[in-house]
């Protein structure tokens, strides 16, 4: 019991050195650019004066290490300094932002993994069949479209009727239920998008272990092929299944800049790509920031519990 | 009544999509001789399909200005005009023909994607062979350094860097081959691997091959065809990440016309019920289902797998 207790110790520190050296490539690629960096944002007209003062506010005359620490200092407090096109702390900015995108991937996931692991199953118990096939190709379809055609053939058949809003703007006053049907659209974009690749590697990892002798036994029991995947092959097909559903959810984290966009919602994507043309950096670097945590931190936790569902780890002689 | 009508419609296309793939492919199998006649038969109709559609594409990015009525940035009419037979899909925001934008599209977008796969392409195989070839602590540094860039979301990192470096499609080409680079080195060296430890690669060396003619000679011949197979997957995922860089306003900028950029521009359109913004949408769609059947298939040959 203490040698998993260990392993997953270990796989801890190791996911946290790597947020580590994740924080110094976001911080340090400002470095990278060539010349003064105050000078590229002003622009070739501004003056020296003026530069120098946009330097000192910056913090730029201070060496770069020193910078770093003050940084990363104030992100793990929730200080990520203030904005540089409206000279707002980006901490205001972002608190309501980072809810909204997180209720939207939320939502999308707690429709897709369901129902992906759902269609993966039934595809599993009915292989090679016309259901199978439709769900395969179909699967290789949607991984296949940008989010954007996802998300305005949705528009176009979901929204223009009125059926439901074309844009999810909601606000802090918005209530939980009409929450749910204003960002149905792109919960459902997110859905389809994710739902393909889920489904594909739930069955193909059902299927791998259908050739095993004990599900031939089971089968010689007499049991039904349903009860068969779902006593005998789901449990051992687990540890793929859990890895592929972080990938998936760690993939939402970038779908979801390209559908907020489309449906006008104040989540953290839109904060990223309205900063990303006004060049304002630090906003940028606090948003890659939370993005990357998040993306590394559900890659740990499908690492730790896929360990966990192989019960030979668990209890290891 | 009208779901069925819809249901109808996509059958029928369903239909002439497979029936231009078989005709496709008969064609090729006609004027094709030898091995690649054979290899040509047993392709399935999907894959004759995404071949068709490739060439298409290809043919269109290349006689673009031939094909096309209008030029590609001239202003010939009102905004957002309906579809007529001067402006056959009708006009965008500006007042600029959609059809011939469309076309246009072709070439700017896929050549740019192109480009870019071939860039990532050169600079991640030959690093993760090398990687593989050399080992020690030239492997243990370029591992962990991708190791780390891949612990990145990709579309989040090419955001953070085009915000340093500024908006421009040559700054975008670079950023985009350098994060795709590294999954491209990642299978790079992972087929490498198994193929440094064969014998004849020992006896290569001993034969006092160099190091580049031995990559070059002995190793990259064998890790040919996974990396073909990846080549087309790494297209797919480079050129919907340049369309929605575009979309986003961030990647190929106007007036250069180019898919992802064309919907966000007409996006207003949708909720009107008109359907011109889908179509360069469309045709991202289209193109990628394309090459990811005909990468399927290749992967199927690869595998050694009969039926």
């Amino acid at each position: 019991m203490t040698a998993i207790w260990t392993m997953i110790a270990k796989r801890i520190g190791l996911g946290l050195l790597t947020l580590f050296v994740i924080s110094i490539i976001i911080f340090g690629a400002t470095e990278l650019l060539p010349g003064d960096l105050a000078k590229s944002i002003l622009g070739q007209s501004a003056t020296p004066e003026t530069v120098a003062a946009f330097r000192r506010e910056l913090g730029l005359d201070l060496p770069a290490h020193i910078r770093y620490f003050n940084w990363l200092a104030g992100a793990v407090q929730g200080d990520f300094g203030t904005s540089l096109a409206n000279k707002r702390a980006i901490s205001d900015l972002i608190a309501t932002r980072l809810s909204n995108t997180l209720f939207l991937a939320l939502y999308a996931a707690a429709i897709a993994i369901p129902l992906s692991l759902t269609l993966g199953i039934l595809a599993a118990l009915y292989r090679n069949s016309v259901f199978d096939r439709a769900a395969n190709a179909l699967a290789l379809t949607s991984i296949s479209f940008p989010e954007f055609f996802v998300a305005y053939i949705l528009i176009f058949f979901l929204a223009r009727t009125g059926l439901f809003p074309s844009m999810a703007q909601v606000d802090a006053q918005t209530a939980f239920g009409d929450m749910l049907y204003k960002t149905f659209l792109p919960a459902l974009t997110l859905t389809l998008v994710v739902t393909a690749h889920m489904m594909r590697m739930t069955r193909a990892a059902i299927i791998n272990l259908l050739a095993s002798p004990y599900i031939e036994m089971a089968r010689l029991k007499g049991m039904s092929p349903g009860r068969v995947i779902l006593k005998h092959a789901l449990p051992n097909a687990l540890a793929p299944i859990i890895t592929v559903v972080a990938l998936n959810l760690a993939y939402l984290i970038t779908g979801v800049v390209v559908v907020e966009v489309v449906f006008v919602y104040p989540g953290l994507g839109q904060l990223m790509v309205d900063s990303v043309s006004k060049r304002d950096f630090p906003v940028v670097q606090a948003v890659a920031l939370i993005f990357a945590a998040a993306y590394v931190l559900l890659n740990l936790t499908a690492d730790v519990l896929s360990t966990l569902s192989n019960p030979r780890l668990v209890h290891r002689k | 009544m009208a779901l069925l009508l819809t249901l109808l419609k996509v059958a029928i296309a369903i239909a002439i999509a497979m029936a231009s793939g078989w005709l496709f492919r008969a064609a090729l199998v006609a004027i094709t001789r030898g091995e690649t006649r054979k290899m040509l038969r047993t392709a399935p109709v999907s894959a004759g399909f995404g071949m068709l559609v490739v060439f298409v594409y290809v043919f269109v990015a290349v006689f673009a200005h031939v094909i096309a009525p209008f030029s590609e940035r001239e202003i010939v009419g009102a905004q957002f005009l309906p579809w007529d037979s001067t402006h056959l899909l009708g006009t965008d925001n500006l007042g600029r023909d959609m059809f011939s934008r469309l076309i246009y599209a072709a070439r700017n977008t896929v050549g740019i994607a192109f480009a870019t796969t071939a860039l990532a392409f050169i600079a991640g195989s030959f690093l993760g062979l090398l990687a593989a070839t050399v080992g020690g602590w030239l492997d243990q540094v370029l591992s962990r350094v991708v190791d780390v860039l891949m612990a990145i979301p990709a579309l989040v990192f090419a955001l953070l860097l085009l915000t340093i470096f500024g908006t421009s499609v040559v700054k975008m080409v670079i950023v985009i081959a350098t994060i795709d680079a590294t999954r491209v080195f990642r299978l790079a060296r992972s087929v490498a691997m198994n193929i440094v430890v064969m014998d004849y690669i020992e006896a290569a060396k001993l034969r006092g091959e160099g190091l580049f003619r031995l990559i070059i000679r002995e190793i990259l011949p064998n890790a040919m065809a996974p990396l073909v197979a990846e080549f087309g997957l790494r297209f797919c995922f480079v050129f919907l990440m340049i369309s929605a860089l575009s979309f986003l306003g961030l990647g190929i900028q106007p007036p250069t016309a180019d898919w992802g950029s064309m919907v966000r521009d007409n996006a207003s359109l949708i909720t009107f019920g008109n359907i011109t913004p889908l179509l360069p949408a469309g045709a991202i769609a289209l193109l990628t289902v394309a090459v990811n059947f005909v990468v399927d298939w290749s992967l199927h040959r690869a595998s050694g797998l009969k039926e």
